[in-house]
């Protein structure tokens, strides 16, 4: 760091501040019910569970918590069990979109 | 009326035995009789901020299994005749406590004194879960810096859900106790400042306890800092502070930024800019 960086340090209790109002405005809701999107992810994946056995492990699953807007992102890597035809189709697809 | 008061905050270090102690100790200089209760089994401090490691015979979890009687493990104050101690176990696990005995003591210490501030422990167990339940009113220890307050959130969330108050559909009144708040870091935009945590807790403001020196030179001396340095910042700002818990509308006093030597005054301005 050189002495020009020590000068210019931005005042840091302003980032503090906000990222702690988003935080609490989530764990609030989640320590008073149930958390929205946990409950989500668990749902999507039984869904998914019904129609194909998905390994737990292959499952990847991201959360950002932020404001306005959170995303859950589930990332379920599913074993090629289509019917070929339906294999076929979709390289096809893939090669078109290419 | 007998007040039973829980000193909490979630996360550790914030100041809840140091705040204890010396509310506790401003109270009875106040004429009032008060107890301070360690609720921190295991890892009891109380005492020794209090000067009377040396004087614990019986301790709270004593009392609760029935091993001594109340009236053998208070420990009375040797400057407040008007303040007394109930320590915590040092040796037992922490779930010694019943919540049955809990109650009975606090029932018993209700006909005994007009205070009951209860220390609790760090953390959101068993024994801040107790230390909390048979409450009238809390008072929430807070740093100005993101890990307490967030904790310190958590902690209002269950103070409106899990004590007997809350339960019985009552109102759990809260005060927020800023502590080792520095005014200079804050002004410069180093540290959350007073209205930010006031904004995001919501919860009324008791005090705030400015970053000083003479706390540890009190905890050093075994003295709640009220007894051992009357005159000094914290002491005044703790002597207020409980003021208002006894109810009285005094504006609360803002600790103002240290003046800083001319170095510090040259590069603090560059850094407000």
């Amino acid at each position: 760091m050189n002495l020009l960086a020590l000068f210019r340090r931005r005042s840091t209790a302003p980032i503090a501040r906000e990222r702690l109002q988003v935080l609490l405005a989530h764990e609030r809701v989640m320590v008073g019910g149930s958390d929205l999107l946990a409950v989500l992810q668990e749902e999507i994946l039984a869904v998914i569970g019904k129609h194909i056995s998905v390994d737990r492990d292959k499952v990847q699953i991201k959360l950002d918590r932020g404001d306005p807007v959170s995303t859950l992102e589930i990332d379920v890597e599913v074993p090629s069990l289509l019917p070929t035809g339906a294999l076929a189709r979709r390289s096809e697809l893939a090669a078109a979109r290419r | 009326m007998t007040q039973v008061v829980v000193v909490t905050s979630g996360k550790g270090g914030v100041g809840k035995t140091t705040s204890t102690a010396a509310l506790g100790a401003a109270l009875a200089q106040g004429g009032a009789n008060v107890v301070v209760v360690d609720f921190d089994v295991g890892l009891r401090n109380l005492d020794l901020v209090m000067g009377a490691e040396r004087r614990v015979v019986f301790d709270l979890v004593n009392v609760v299994q029935g091993d001594a009687k109340l009236a053998q493990a208070l420990i009375r104050d040797k400057r407040l005749p008007n303040l007394s101690l109930l320590a915590a176990s040092q040796t037992r696990d922490k779930d010694a406590l019943t919540a049955e005995g809990v109650e009975r003591i606090i029932g018993e210490l209700r006909e005994k004194f007009d205070w009951v501030l209860c220390d609790s422990p760090a953390g959101i167990e068993r024994g801040a879960t107790l230390a909390m339940r048979h409450a009238d009113a809390a008072v929430v220890v807070t740093n100005a810096e993101v890990s307490s307050v967030r904790d310190s959130d958590r902690i209002i969330g269950l103070l409106d859900s899990k004590t007997e108050k809350a339960e019985k559909g009552g109102h759990m009144p809260k005060h927020l106790l800023l502590t080792r708040y520095d005014a200079g870091r804050a002004a410069r935009g180093e540290m959350l400042k007073v209205e930010d945590v006031l904004e995001i807790l919501s919860i009324p403001l008791l005090g705030i306890i400015p970053e000083s020196q003479e706390v540890l030179r009190a905890s050093n001396l075994g003295a709640p800092v009220t007894l051992a340095n009357p005159a000094s910042a914290p002491a005044r700002a703790y002597a207020e502070a409980a003021k208002r818990l006894m109810g009285e509308q005094i504006q609360v006093t803002m600790p103002m930024a240290e003046s800083r030597g001319i170095f510090g005054k040259l590069f603090g301005r560059r850094a407000v800019a």
